[in-house]
């Protein structure tokens, strides 16, 4: 199947165009169609990936500007199949979330084609081109239709994270000055015996590590998130914090821990405690918060601290793990990747509905929820168990493998993480106890309850949660080989 | 090192499995949820749910026996004493609550800490007995609450209840039953049995007889506290909550009646002439002895349920009424000891002693972190922002005063001076044939001055 990856990357491109110039009425419906596309293609892909196999599938390999090392070279193996999936799946539900112009529509569908490259190409230059290219639609979703502090808020993100890709483009100019190729496999083999030396090695490493820490984000490169999140329209909130804050962890995996294994491994401490305070922290201060949408950005935050403690334990951790327990790692961050993305973009899409009705998010704005709107609030309770890793929904599968393989290389890490859980499980009782329980707040008196077509969104994804929470086999078949190279690379 | 680290899991276990069954100092939870509904705490919160925790630590118990020595290890001494703690201090809090479903609720705090002594002192099969009976008759109980609820039209303050008697008569006759099973009446209710046996395997403990002691007063307040409330509930005069009572409906009597019955009958699989259970766990063969029945701790069990009930009976004969200078609604404990019924009315003070302490320290900890959120992290990212900012203003003004400035200097001079030069170039012959002839003068003057 050549040409299926390129397809995909270029559908969302031609549907913007298609909106640009056609001018439809209904945008959304369009947008919608091409993404129908998109997730068909997605799921051929699927349907064609061998899962047994190692290395790259279905790489598409031309020469683009052969003098600076830039190649055409897309390519998925298990991890980007993963993410491609996580894309088709979360961008149609963020277009379901809320009305959108018929702007907004084109810059969503040109980030949608920017993340699907993001994860496929497998050559720096290509990769970078598509990184940025999903930063700007990003940036304008929330400068033009963002909540109030929105300018403010879009230029911090949009500059905080320039920087970091700044910083990650002049180490990697370094890298090819240095080995003279861009590509990422050959980058990986060089990277097992020392891919740099010296002083050049250190200031690569601190370039990519920045560029990647803010992109996740890591503790403490995070300030960015809560007001971009916060500000943000509520289907862009989905996309951010379901598919581009994946970014930075695809970015981990398959550039700075490949390429620069014995730096990590010396500041291993520093980065578990990054991690660690990442979880610790971000919850704690997810409880602090008044504003719904705030809080759940900081559990995003704590949420991706759970993929980077697992990530840093295999790469990081003085004890070299047992297979077992870099398998079960691994396997939990990736799971915990797709798992946050359904979950976090869930999660703000019920913030959403409930700002629709209100008009205010605050958490002390509403009250006795259940006994107005009974279906919003049991799905959403579904969402939030999921979040707080109710055994029996997907979180748990990837939190509790993350939990499992850490524990094996770095007990005391793992340990001081598991207050997360706990604080995580104290946010969400507040908030449903806020929202849900107690008198009926009487300017909550006129909500309606789930309409049909927001069932329609919210039973497929709970069932989805529940899916993945009672089989999960179906998601670690994609992903079962990679992670097996992957610890091998890693070990 | 084996044995450390067994016992530090056994531990960890523990400290979940306290957790799930209130067992001091994590209990605080158990009584709050008797907020929910009658049937759920009946089945979730005191029959069912809240054993899971005593069942963990049995299925479990390898692991906090492993190493031991006579039967003792670190970590089921540890067992031994918060089990015994928690059934001594629920039952005391127990005896000063007036609400009917917390005086059942601290009941089964107190009563899964006589489990967990039972487990601790190696008395495993005891302690799940324990558990089946307490199941049977804990449900009864609540349901029978329950139904004295509906009865009083939602009122369940026991204080303002009495003369039950003879308005609810299948309530109270369940009732009662249920009340002598949790008291460990010995021979024909169950928990009479199990109790017995938990004593006597606490009494045959090697390590120390003060959990046996302990465990023997926990049996007299338990007597105590549940002869109070059917005091309160079931006899004497009629008060404002019972005045329109009236029997609850067949539906919610049957239950009771079923009950009822597996508490009686429940007590015949669980006696000591076949321990058939702890067959099962040691793996040894049992058969029918009737000789076991008759033990002395029959005896020691029958004086302390007699001296429970006694003791209850005299302090409690006139509550709810006008006794001397003490006011009806006065409890007579309250009378006799104010500060001590305080105390235990507010459960010793440990939820506000964890709301100023535990719960304080994480609000503060959330607080801090959200605070270092906005003003430390953040005001390092906008303290970088600003420099730059301030870098930007720097250079610009470096531009515009240092640079800038030069260079317009220098154009306006080269304006200037062409402003003069275009002057001369007035474009009239006359003014040019002028300069060239001045010139020409000066020139031919220059060069006879050479000669």
């Amino acid at each position: 199947m050549v040409g299926l990856i390129s397809a995909l990357i270029a559908i969302p491109l031609i549907g913007a165009f298609a909106l640009y110039v056609g001018r439809p009425r209904n945008a959304r419906a369009i947008a919608l169609i091409f993404n129908a596309f998109a997730a068909f293609l997605a799921l051929t892909l699927w349907r064609n990936f061998d899962s047994g196999a190692a290395g790259l599938q279905m790489v598409e390999r031309h020469a683009w500007i052969p003098a600076i090392g830039a190649e055409y070279l897309v390519g998925v193996d298990g991890l980007s199949l993963l993410l491609v999936l996580l894309t088709s799946l979360i961008i149609p539900f963020a277009f379901l979330a809320q009305r959108m112009t018929r702007g907004f529509c084109a810059i969503m569908l040109v980030m949608q084609s920017a993340l699907y490259g993001t994860f496929t190409a497998q050559n720096f230059l290509l990769w970078f081109l598509f990184y940025e290219m999903s930063l700007i639609p990003a940036f304008l979703l929330i400068k033009i239709w963002g909540g109030k502090n929105r300018d403010r808020a879009a230029t911090k993100f949009f500059l905080y994270t320039f920087l970091g890709s700044v910083a990650m483009l002049i180490s990697f100019l370094g890298i090819y000055f240095a080995k003279g190729t861009f590509d990422f496999a050959t980058l990986a083999e060089l990277g097992k015996n020392g891919l740099l030396t010296g002083k050049l090695a250190w200031l690569a490493f601190g370039g990519i590590f920045i560029g990647l820490a803010v992109k996740v984000p890591v503790f403490p490169f995070h300030t960015w998130l809560p007001d971009a999140y916060e500000t943000a329209p509520t289907g862009a909130s989905m996309v951010l914090t379901g598919v581009l804050s994946k970014m930075g962890v695809y970015g981990f995996v398959r550039l700075l821990l490949p390429l620069f294994p014995s730096e990590i491994r010396i500041l291993g401490p520093w980065m578990l405690g990054l991690a660690v305070c990442s979880i610790v922290f971000a919850s704690l201060a997810a409880w602090a918060q008044s504003d719904l949408k705030r809080m759940v950005a900081y559990l995003s935050i704590n949420h991706l601290g759970y993929c980077m403690l697992g990530l840093f334990a295999v790469t990081a951790s003085p004890i070299v793990g047992a297979k077992i327990d870099t398998h079960a790692a691994l396997s939990g961050v990736f799971m915990q990747i797709f798992n946050h993305g359904i979950t976090a973009a869930a999660l703000f899409y019920y913030v959403g509905l409930l700002e629709q009705r209100r008009g205010l998010r605050g958490i002390n704005d509403f009250g006795g929820l259940m006994q107005r709107t009974p279906l919003l609030c049991g799905w959403m309770s579904v969402a939030m168990f999921s979040s707080l890793g109710l055994p029996g929904l997907n979180g748990f599968i990837g939190e509790f493998l993350i939990f499992k393989g850490s524990f094996a290389m770095t007990a005391s890490f793992t340990a001081i993480a598991v207050i997360g859980l706990l604080v995580t499980a104290i946010a969400f009782a507040r908030a449903m106890q806020a929202l849900f329980s107690g008198p009926l707040a009487e300017s909550c008196n006129a909500f309606p309850d789930l309409l049909r077509s927001e069932k329609l969104v919210v039973i497929p994804v709970t069932l989805l949660m529940f899916a993945i929470g009672i089989a999960p086999q179906f998601i670690f078949n994609i992903f079962n080989t990679t992670v097996i190279q992957m610890a091998r690379l890693f070990a | 090192m084996l044995g450390a680290t067994a016992t530090c899991i056994a531990l960890l276990i523990f400290f979940g499995a306290a957790g799930k069954s209130g067992q001091f100092p994590l209990h605080v939870w158990l009584p709050d949820a008797m907020e929910g509904p009658t049937p759920v705490s009946a089945l979730i919160h005191a029959a069912t749910m809240v054993a899971a925790g005593v069942f963990l630590v049995a299925r479990v118990y390898p692991l906090f026996s492993l190493g031991a020595i006579n039967g003792v290890t670190p970590s089921l001494t540890v067992v031994v004493w918060i089990g015994v703690t928690t059934a001594l201090m629920a039952a005391l809090i127990a005896i000063a609550q007036a609400d009917i479903k917390r005086v059942l609720a601290y009941s089964t705090v107190s009563q899964l800490g006589l489990m967990m002594v039972s487990l601790g002192v190696g008395g495993v099969a005891a302690g799940i007995m324990h558990l089946l009976a307490h199941g049977f008759f804990k449900a009864l109980l609540f349901l029978g609450a329950g139904s004295v609820i509906h009865g009083c039209h939602h009122e369940q303050d026991i204080r303002k209840m009495g003369g039950l008697r003879l308005l609810m008569p299948v309530t109270f006759l369940t009732y009662a039953v249920g009340m002598m099973a949790l008291s460990g009446v010995p021979l024909f209710f169950s928990g009479g049995w199990t109790k017995e046996e938990i004593l006597h395997a606490a009494a045959h403990w090697p390590k120390s007889h003060v959990p046996y002691y302990l465990a023997l007063a926990g049996v007299i307040l338990t007597a105590l506290y549940m002869t109070r409330q059917v005091i309160y509930v079931f006899f004497g005069n009629r008060r404002a909550g019972s005045l329109h009572a009236c029997e609850s409906p067949r539906v919610m009597t049957m239950p009771l009646i079923v009950l009822a019955l597996c508490a009686v009958f429940f007590s015949a699989v669980l006696t000591p002439a076949w321990p058939w259970f702890h067959g099962y766990l040691t793996g040894e063969r049992v058969h029918f002895e009737i000789s076991r029945l008759i033990q002395p701790m029959l005896f020691v069990s029958l004086a302390l349920v007699g001296a429970g009930v006694g003791l209850g009976f005299w302090m409690y004969r006139k509550a709810g009424m006008q006794d001397r200078d003490r006011a009806p609604e006065t409890d007579p404990l309250e009378y006799a000891q104010p500060a001590l019924f305080r105390f235990l009315e507010n459960k010793m003070w440990l939820d506000e002693f964890y709301d100023r302490t535990v719960i304080a320290f994480a609000t503060m900890c959330a607080r801090v972190s959200d605070w270092m959120d906005r003003h430390v992290w953040d005001g390092l990212v906008r303290g970088f922002g600003g420099f730059g900012e301030l870098f930007g203003i720097f250079t610009s003004n470096v531009d515009e005063r240092g640079i800038n400035a030069g260079v317009d200097e220098t154009t306006a001079g080269t304006r200037s001076l062409g402003r003069l030069m275009s002057a001369a170039h007035s474009g009239q012959i006359q003014t040019y044939l002028g300069v060239v002839a001045i010139g020409m003068l000066v020139l031919l003057l220059f060069y006879a001055w050479l000669a």
